[in-house]
């Protein structure tokens, strides 16, 4: 023992700053369709702790074996911006561009609803299918398989309304996100 | 032009067309058409290891002294599993590494088959990139680019898994200059308007800093040109991280010493009390910052780093410059030299007047023993003993890895080879192995500790074997010390664990392995040992002992702000030199 003052703490590591607050962005990450990119993208997320709320990825462009990858994701500024430098810097990430930033993008979700039921509530059902928009894609004489496109949050009331009217179970394709104008991202 | 070849044999042209001249590697069923290939020539000479940890750790310590990329060379399974702590190593410390694994045939992948593992898999999260090449075809590109990829941008290990019929499949190998790649472009040059921007800040400072890190050395020789020009020209103090020694000449008046956790006490006030900081490839690490909403509270902040995710991810900074050291450097200079910046000299001079009363505490001051050899003496004796001569130094992790970094002085880049981001024990004395190949006339010496020492002293072997004359300098306290300092400090003295029983006889395990073993007990008689040791042309395994109470100060507790540290019994007692709030924190 030979320090002149001894501090006791209980950890040798720096406590968490006070949180800002958090927000939710959507991200489009243009990749290489190669095997194991979106192992990477993924393991970016678990192995930094940052959460995935939705996740939508497909090829986008065949000849040039370019994939788009949307991501819903929540952080405070200072993590969506280290969310955004961690996946820039991963090699075959060509662009990643903030939908919520760049302001003027759209979003749009499909979800099948699977809803079970007769008499009354399935004629409700129906009612309100038709009042979102929702199309009969398959249907038996105690069942209806709706597809609805919108929001996320109009699949949500959506969802909703139907659960008291016999709702089974909700597919959903989580969210697209594209820029309006002519411009590409 | 392309010429056709197997795989294995793309490979060792893919090494030799990059310039590659060792490679560090363990043989096993999954690479032996590469090693069958490696046997049939002579332009890529392959080191032995005993374990692939050591392999790494190796071509870690080769391209931080050389500035070129290592290569390693592992069979599938537990091959690759054991690269994996060396992999995660270089990835941390951004060094530059190719890394070649061996992976069961691609029909058998997936299948559970003898000795398969998922590599691609397991080492994704700790390699800059990975390949798992299925395809002949695809082969030369994945190793021309993998080298491109370590050795760019932020450095970083590289690993390509090549499947055993891959490496027997023939096919047309083409030389590097030939792939350009798609997407992968690493910014190097600085935007001009932050520059000009940093450069204002930098000239109307009054309390300035330049903070350096590990990404100065990373960046060249140049970089730590440059940054020895801009300190001349502004006069600012200069301190360094852990992975930055080296980049300033520790002999020079502006040099405060290391920063963070076991930096000195200038240094570490310097930064608190600054009002603008210059953060040069280093990542505001949480060994360096201690307590964040406390770091450094009244500053203007720059931050020059090739990785923007470094940017903004610990530490809000006011003016972020994504580029390389050097370029952003010469920039930085010649945008001052050119706008005929001035500082602000009598300012300047009343900061410096404050740094020398921070200096004039000696934090790194210790009680001196004629008894028992202090740790601290050790270090400085090794340092006076050697500083003339062309000296290289590798540490393992711990207290001697704080002590070496506190007191030997170094005055050049690439000379000090250290475990800083993951804190592996174990590193230095492969990490030596590949210094010294790649320096076959300089002294190279491992400062150690009895217990990391031990967790890859069978490469003392492989220096036996290619004649590798380290000198491996064990501070044996007798305990895993940095550990029992915190036991000490933190967990009321229960050492659970930290005692290092059933230590070897040093000496003996020295002579049994081929090498040489010495054991010096006496501070009287380390000179003369010391220098016993530096003039043996064969490697050396010194048991310097040590005594097993001293700990590591100063110290900033974890969760502690920069004015908060703990100094040593021996530091100059409390007087004008600290401000009154100081003294009720120090």
């Amino acid at each position: 023992m030979n320090a002149q003052t001894i501090t006791s703490t209980t950890t040798h590591y720096p406590t968490a700053p006070t949180a800002e607050k958090p927000e939710t962005h959507t991200l489009s990450v243009l990749v290489d369709n190669e095997p194991g990119v979106l192992a990477r993208v993924i393991g970016l997320f678990s192995g930094r702790g940052y959460n995935i709320e939705s996740l939508t990825v497909s090829e986008t462009e065949h000849a040039k074996h370019l994939s788009l990858i949307t991501i819903v994701t929540t952080g405070t500024p200072m993590v969506i911006e280290q969310i955004k430098n961690q996946l820039d810097r991963l090699v075959p990430v060509h662009r990643v561009v903030d939908m919520t930033m760049a302001g003027a993008a759209i979003e749009r979700e499909l979800a099948m609803v699977k809803v079970r039921g007769t008499g009354e509530n399935r004629v409700e059902a129906l009612r309100l299918a038709d009042a979102f928009r929702a199309r009969v894609i398959d249907a038996t004489n105690q069942s209806f398989v709706f597809e609805i496109t919108g929001k996320s949050d109009k699949i949500e009331q959506f969802v909703a309304l139907m659960l008291p009217l016999g709702l089974v179970e909700v597919s959903r394709t989580g969210i697209a996100a594209i820029m309006r104008g002519p411009e590409a991202m | 032009m392309s010429k056709d070849m197997t795989g294995a044999e793309m490979v060792i042209e893919a090494l030799a067309d990059q310039g590659v001249k060792h490679l560090f590697g363990y043989p096993g069923g999954a690479v032996l058409p590469i090693y069958d290939a490696l046997f049939q020539q002579d332009k890529v000479r392959h080191v032995l290891v005993r374990h692939e940890q050591g392999a790494v750790h190796a071509a870690e310590g080769y391209a931080r002294s050389t500035g070129k990329v290592g290569c390693v060379l592992v069979t599938s399974g537990p091959g690759a599993t054991n690269a994996v702590t060396g992999l995660t190593d270089a990835l941390m410390d951004s060094i530059p590494i190719v890394c070649i694994t061996g992976q069961v045939p691609t029909h058998l992948i997936g299948n559970d088959a003898f000795q398969e593992a998922d590599t691609v898999g397991i080492t994704r999260p700790c390699t800059k990139h990975n390949y798992l090449v299925k395809n002949i075809a695809d082969l030369p590109r994945a190793l021309h680019e993998a080298f491109h990829i370590a050795a760019s941008g932020r450095p970083g290990p590289v690993v390509i898994d090549i499947p055993k019929d891959v490496q027997f499949a023939r096919g047309a190998y083409a030389k590097p200059t030939e792939f350009p790649h798609r997407g992968y472009r690493p910014k190097v040059k600085g935007d001009a308007d932050k520059i000009k921007a940093a450069v204002e800040l930098m000239a109307r400072a009054r309390r300035p800093v330049l903070y350096t890190g590990g990404g100065v050395i990373n960046s060249g020789k140049a970089a730590s040109q440059k940054l020895r020009e801009l300190a001349r020209l502004t006069g600012f103090p200069v301190t360094s991280t852990l992975m930055g020694l080296g980049a300033f000449p520790s002999a020079d008046p502006q040099w405060l010493g290391m920063l963070g956790m076991h930096g000195t006490l200038e240094a570490n006030m310097t930064m608190h009390d600054c009002d603008v900081m210059v953060c040069i490839g280093a990542r505001f690490d949480d060994r360096i910052t201690g307590r964040l909403d406390a770091f450094s509270p009244g500053s203007k902040k720059i931050h020059i780093d090739i990785d923007p995710s470094s940017i903004n991810k610990n530490v809000k900074v006011d003016i972020p410059i994504v580029g390389d050291c050097a370029t952003v450097l010469e920039d930085m200079l010649t945008v001052w030299r050119a706008s005929g910046a001035k500082t602000d000299k009598k300012a300047l001079g009343d900061w410096w007047k404050q740094i020398d009363k921070w200096r004039a505490r000696k934090s790194l001051a210790y009680r001196p023993s004629n008894e028992v050899i202090k740790p601290q003496y050790a270090i400085e004796r090794l340092y006076a003993l050697t500083r003339d001569k062309d000296v290289y130094i590798t540490t393992e992790v711990g207290q001697h890895q704080m002590w070496a970094a506190q007191l030997y002085g170094f005055q050049e880049p690439n000379r000090w080879m250290t475990s800083g981001g993951l804190g592996t024990m174990g590193y230095g004395l492969p990490a030596s192995v590949g210094v010294q190949l790649a320096h076959p006339k300089s002294l190279v010496i491992d400062i150690a500790g009895e217990a990391s020492v031990q967790m890859t002293m069978q490469e003392l072997s492989t220096a036996v074997q290619y004649r590798l004359p380290i000198k491996i300098f064990i501070l044996n306290n007798k305990y895993m010390g940095m550990v029992r300092q915190w036991q000490e400090l933190l967990h009321g003295g229960r050492y659970a664990e930290s005692y290092s029983e059933a230590l070897p006889d040093f000496v003996k395990l020295a002579e049994a392995m081929h090498a040489t073993g010495i054991r010096c007990e006496k501070p009287g008689d380390l000179d003369h040992a010391i220098k016993e040791m530096i003039g043996i042309d064969r490697p050396v395994l010194f048991d310097c002992v040590v005594d097993p109470k001293e700990n590591c100060f100063p110290m900033i507790p974890s969760g502690r702000a920069h004015n908060e540290m703990i100094l040593g019994d021996a530091a100059e007692k409390l007087d004008e030199a600290i401000g009154e709030e100081g003294k009720v924190l120090v």
